[in-house]
C-alpha cells in the first residue's frame, strides 16, 4: 500500500510537472546572435554514423566563435537536438527550434527531409541536406528552399559506374556484358538509384543484381553475401549507413569477394572498413573532401576548440572521413551565412537571407585557401536554378588503415542525371498539386 | 466526501447502465473536454500542440485500437504499426486518386482497408493463442512493412519511396499540409480521436464488448455460452484494426506530413503495445495514460533543465522512462488505469479508511 501512495505521488508529481516543462516560449534570442540548430544522432542504431558527423559541425561552427567572435562579428548560438536518427524525433527537433527563428536547418537523415520540403518555404526556413535528401531538390525552380550539395545518389552512382569502366579499360562502353551488384539499404536512401539503374542497365548494356537490406537485419546480411556468392557478380557497388556498411565490408572479407572490386557511395568512416580487418584493404568510396587533419583549418580546431576542452571529438578522430564531412557541411553553413551579410548588408541575418546566401554562395579556391581548407575539396558555387551544383567527386582506397585519394576529381555523368532530376522534380510538383510555383527573386 | 453517489438515485434501466454512473465522473469528463477544446487551444503553443498533444492524441487512438484486441478479447497482437501503416496508405491513395472528396472522409474510410487487413490476419486466432498468435501476427508486420517498401503503386512510384501529404482543406481552412496550422491539426485529430473513443467505449459496454470479454476470461465457455468465435475474434481483429487504420492515417496527415516505410516498423509495434500494458489492459482511460507515459514523458524529460548536451539528456530520458516503467509495473501490474481506479475507491470513502 505505501508503495503505491508513491506511485500516486508521483503520477501526482508528473502531471503537475508537465505543463511547467513545456518549453518557455522560445527562450527570447538576443538581438546580436544568430541561432543554428544542429539535428545530431549521438545515440542509436546510428550513431557510430552520427558521432564523427555531429562533432565535425560542432567544432568547425565553435572555432568559428572561439577564434573570429563568430560570422561578421556577429556570434552564433549553436545547439545539438538529439534525433537519434528517428524521422519522429528529427521533426521534433524541428518544432521544437522552429520558435528560435533558425536561419537554417540540417536534418542529417532522408527521412526527416521529406516532411520538411513542403514545410520549409512556409516556415522561412532554408534546408541544407548535403548529398541526401530528394535528390530532385536540386532543381531550385521547384524547391527554392531546399539545397543539397555537392552531388546527388543518382551524380554518385554514375561516378562509380565511370570508374569501374576505367578499370575495364576505357569509357562506359566497356561496361557492356558486367555484371555488377548493388547491395543497399532497402529504405527512400538506398533505393533512389533503382530507376537510374534500370534506365543505365538497358542503355550501357550492363547487367544489375539488386540485393537489398532491410533496415531492421543491418547487422545480418549473411543471405545477401551467399547470393553474392551465387551470382559472381564483376564489381559490387554499396549505398549504406550505419550498421549496415561494417556488416557490408565484413561479409565481403569473409566471402571472399575481390575488395578492389567493391565500391561504394560516400557514407563508410574509417571505423565501419578497420573493424573488417586487414582483409579490407582494397575497399573503396567515393569522396568529395580530403580525409586527415593536416589543413591549417583543423590546426586551429585544435588549438582553439579541442585544447581548451569545448569539444567531444577524440584529438586522435579528427580528420577521419565524416568528421571532414561534418565540416564541410559546417563550411557550408557558414559560408552560406557570410555570404547573405554580404548581401542585405545585415549582420544578422535570417532564414530567408541565408536562402539566398545559399543560391549566391560561391566558394573558390582562393577562399578555401582563406577559410583554411585549401586544396581541401572542389569549388562550390550555386545557383537559383541549381542547388546542388553536381560536383565533381574522386574514389579513395582503404589501405587497411587510412583512406587514400586514388583518381582525380571527376565530373558525373550529367548527361544521364540531368534529364531523371528534370523529370522527377515536374513529377513531385505533380503528386504534390497545387505545388507553390516559385515566388523569391533570383540574384544571379 | 465529495466524491460518492449517496443521493444519486437511478429510476430508469438506462441510468443504471449508463457508462458513466456518478455525476462527479460525468462533470469530470466535461471539465477534461472543455479543457482539451478550449484551454490547450488558448495555451499552447505550437511545439505543444504539434509535438506533444496531437502525436499523444494519436498514439491513444492506436492504443485504444490494439487493446481492444490484447485487453477486451485477450488475442496478442504485435502487427500494430503495419496496420496503421495500411491505414495511412489506404488514406494516401484514396485522397491522390480522388482529391474532390473531403480528406476527413478518406481519413475514416481507410480504417475498413486496415479491418479489411486485420481480419484476414486474424484467421489463425482461431486455432492459436497467445505467444504463438503474437508470432503470426509479426508475419503481418513484416509482410505489411515489406509491401510498403516493394509496391510502388501503394506510394504512386515515388523515386524517394515515401508518401508526402498533399494539402487538402475543410471549410475551406487546411487542414494538411504546410499551410495548416498546428491548431487546427489539433482540433481535427482531437475531434476525431473523440468521436472514436466515444464509439469504442459504447461497443465495449455493449454486447459486443461482452462477447469479446467472455472470449478472452475463457474462450470454451464463452463458446458454450454460444458465443461463436471466429467471428467474434475475427471482428475484434477488424475493430482494432479500424482503430489501428485511422491512428495511423492521421498519424501521416496531421502530424508528419511525410512517411517513409519504417516509420511504421516494429517498433511502433511495441511502443503501442507498451501503451496499452503500462496504461492497463481492458480499460480506455489506460490507452491515455499509457500514451502519456510513454511518447509525452520522454519529450516532458528532454525539456527539464537538466543540463549536459543532447545525447546526455537523450540518454537520461532513456534511463528516466525505463525506470518509471518498472517502478510504475512492480507497484501496479494491472496499469496506470489499476491506480486511477484505486484512487476513486479512496476518494469515495475519504475522509474515512473504509
Amino acid at each position: 500500500m505505501k508503495l503505491s501512495k508513491a506511485a500516486f505521488l508521483l503520477s501526482a508529481a508528473l502531471v503537475a510537472g508537465a505543463p511547467l516543462a513545456a518549453p518557455a516560449p522560445a527562450a527570447a534570442q538576443s538581438a546580436d546572435t544568430i541561432y543554428v540548430p544542429l539535428f545530431t544522432y549521438r545515440t542509436g542504431a546510428f550513431a557510430g554514423s552520427g558521432i564523427p558527423i555531429a562533432n565535425g559541425m560542432r567544432d568547425y561552427l565553435t572555432l568559428l566563435n572561439e577564434r573570429d567572435g563568430g560570422i561578421g562579428g556577429v556570434k552564433l548560438v549553436i545547439e545539438e537536438c538529439e534525433t537519434s536518427y528517428d524521422a519522429k524525433k528529427g521533426l521534433e527537433c524541428y518544432e521544437a527550434v522552429k520558435p528560435k527563428s533558425p536561419v537554417m536547418v540540417n536534418p542529417w537523415s532522408t527521412g526527416t527531409t521529406l516532411p520538411l520540403i513542403p514545410r520549409a518555404a512556409v516556415d522561412k526556413i532554408p534546408v541544407l541536406s548535403m548529398a541526401y535528401g530528394l535528390s530532385s531538390s536540386a532543381k531550385g525552380e521547384t524547391f527554392p528552399w531546399i539545397f543539397n550539395p555537392p552531388a546527388t545518389y543518382w551524380d554518385g552512382f554514375t561516378q562509380i559506374l565511370q570508374y569501374i569502366a576505367e578499370q575495364e579499360g576505357g569509357g562506359v562502353e566497356k561496361l557492356k556484358g558486367l555484371k555488377i551488384g548493388y547491395i543497399f539499404l532497402d529504405a527512400s536512401f538506398g533505393r533512389e538509384p533503382l530507376p537510374l539503374i534500370d534506365k543505365l542497365s538497358k542503355e550501357l548494356g550492363f547487367e544489375a543484381k539488386l540485393y537489398p537490406v532491410a533496415a531492421s537485419d543491418m547487422q545480418n546480411q549473411s543471405s545477401q553475401w551467399l547470393s553474392v556468392r551465387r551470382d559472381r557478380p564483376n564489381y559490387m557497388i554499396l549505398y549504406g549507413w550505419g550498421a549496415l556498411n561494417p556488416t557490408a565490408i565484413n561479409e565481403a572479407v569473409r566471402t571472399g569477394f575481390p575488395m578492389e572490386k567493391f565500391i561504394s557511395i560516400w557514407w563508410p568512416s574509417e571505423d565501419d572498413a578497420a573493424g573488417a580487418g586487414p582483409g579490407a584493404a582494397g575497399f573503396k568510396t567515393l569522396n568529395w573532401h580530403a580525409v586527415g587533419a593536416d589543413f591549417p583549418l583543423h590546426q586551429d580546431i585544435r588549438t582553439h576548440v579541442v585544447d581548451k576542452g569545448l569539444s567531444q571529438t577524440a584529438p586522435d578522430k579528427i580528420g577521419q572521413v565524416l568528421y571532414n564531412r561534418g565540416v564541410y557541411n559546417s563550411m557550408l553553413i557558414a559560408e552560406a551565412i557570410r555570404k547573405a551579410q554580404e548581401i542585405t548588408g545585415k549582420k544578422v541575418v535570417t532564414g530567408e537571407d541565408v536562402r539566398r546566401g545559399l543560391e549566391n554562395l560561391n566558394i573558390d579556391e582562393a577562399r578555401l585557401e582563406e577559410i583554411g581548407l585549401g586544396g581541401f575539396t572542389s569549388p562550390v558555387k550555386l545557383t537559383c536554378a541549381d542547388h546542388n551544383g553536381h560536383f565533381p567527386t574522386f574514389v579513395q582506397r582503404w589501405d587497411g588503415d587510412s583512406y587514400e585519394k586514388i583518381t582525380d576529381y571527376a565530373p558525373p555523368l550529367s548527361q544521364y542525371v540531368l534529364p531523371l532530376l528534370e523529370e522527377d522534380a515536374k513529377a513531385f510538383a505533380e503528386r504534390n498539386a497545387p505545388w507553390p510555383a516559385r515566388t523569391e527573386p533570383c540574384d544571379n | 466526501m465529495f466524491y460518492r453517489e449517496a443521493g444519486q438515485f437511478k429510476d430508469n434501466y438506462a441510468a443504471d447502465r449508463a457508462v458513466f454512473p456518478i455525476l462527479q465522473d460525468r462533470i469530470g469528463l466535461g471539465v477534461i473536454l472543455l479543457a482539451a477544446f478550449l484551454v490547450v487551444p488558448l495555451l499552447g503553443n505550437a511545439f505543444f500542440l504539434n509535438s506533444i498533444m496531437t502525436p499523444f492524441l494519436i498514439m491513444a487512438l492506436g492504443a485504444i485500437g490494439l487493446n481492444i484486441l490484447v485487453g477486451y478479447t485477450g488475442l496478442l497482437s504485435l502487427g500494430t504499426g503495419a496496420f496503421m501503416g495500411v491505414g495511412a496508405y489506404a488514406a494516401y491513395k484514396l485522397t491522390t486518386s480522388f482529391p474532390q472528396v473531403n480528406v476527413l472522409i478518406w481519413v475514416m474510410c481507410s480504417g475498413f482497408f486496415a479491418a479489411a487487413v486485420g481480419a484476414v490476419f486474424g484467421l489463425p486466432s482461431l486455432r492459436i493463442k497467445g505467444f504463438y498468435l503474437a508470432v503470426a501476427t509479426l508475419a503481418a508486420q513484416f509482410f505489411l512493412q515489406w509491401s510498403f517498401v516493394r509496391v510502388g503503386w501503394l506510394y504512386n512510384h515515388d523515386p524517394s519511396g515515401a508518401i508526402q501529404i498533399p494539402a487538402r482543406t475543410l471549410f475551406g481552412l487546411p487542414i494538411t499540409g504546410p499551410h495548416a496550422t498546428p491548431l487546427t491539426q489539433y482540433l481535427v485529430v482531437l475531434s476525431i480521436v473523440v468521436f472514436m473513443t466515444l464509439i469504442a467505449s459504447n461497443i465495449v459496454h455493449g454486447r459486443i464488448g461482452r462477447s469479446w470479454m467472455a472470449v478472452r476470461d475463457m474462450d470454451i465457455a464463452a463458446q458454450l455460452m454460444g458465443i461463436r468465435l471466429l467471428p467474434t475474434k475475427l471482428l475484434a481483429f477488424a475493430v482494432s484494426s479500424f482503430f489501428c487504420g485511422v491512428a495511423g492515417a492521421l498519424m501521416v496527415f496531421f502530424w508528419l506530413g511525410a512517411a517513409e516505410p519504417v516509420v511504421f516498423d516494429i517498433n511502433l509495434s511495441f511502443k503501442i503495445l507498451f501503451m496499452v500494458i503500462i496504461g492497463g489492459l481492458g480499460s480506455l482511460i489506460g490507452c491515455f495514460l499509457g500514451a502519456a507515459l510513454i511518447h509525452v514523458l520522454p519529450i516532458v524529460i528532454r525539456m527539464l533543465p537538466l543540463g549536459g548536451d543532447a545525447a546526455m539528456v537523450e540518454h537520461l530520458t532513456f534511463l528516466l522512462v525505463g525506470a518509471l516503467i518498472i517502478f510504475f509495473l512492480i507497484v501496479e501490474p494491472h496499469g496506470l488505469a489499476q491506480l486511477w481506479r484505486l484512487l476513486k475507491q479512496k476518494l469515495r470513502v475519504w475522509p474515512f479508511p473504509y
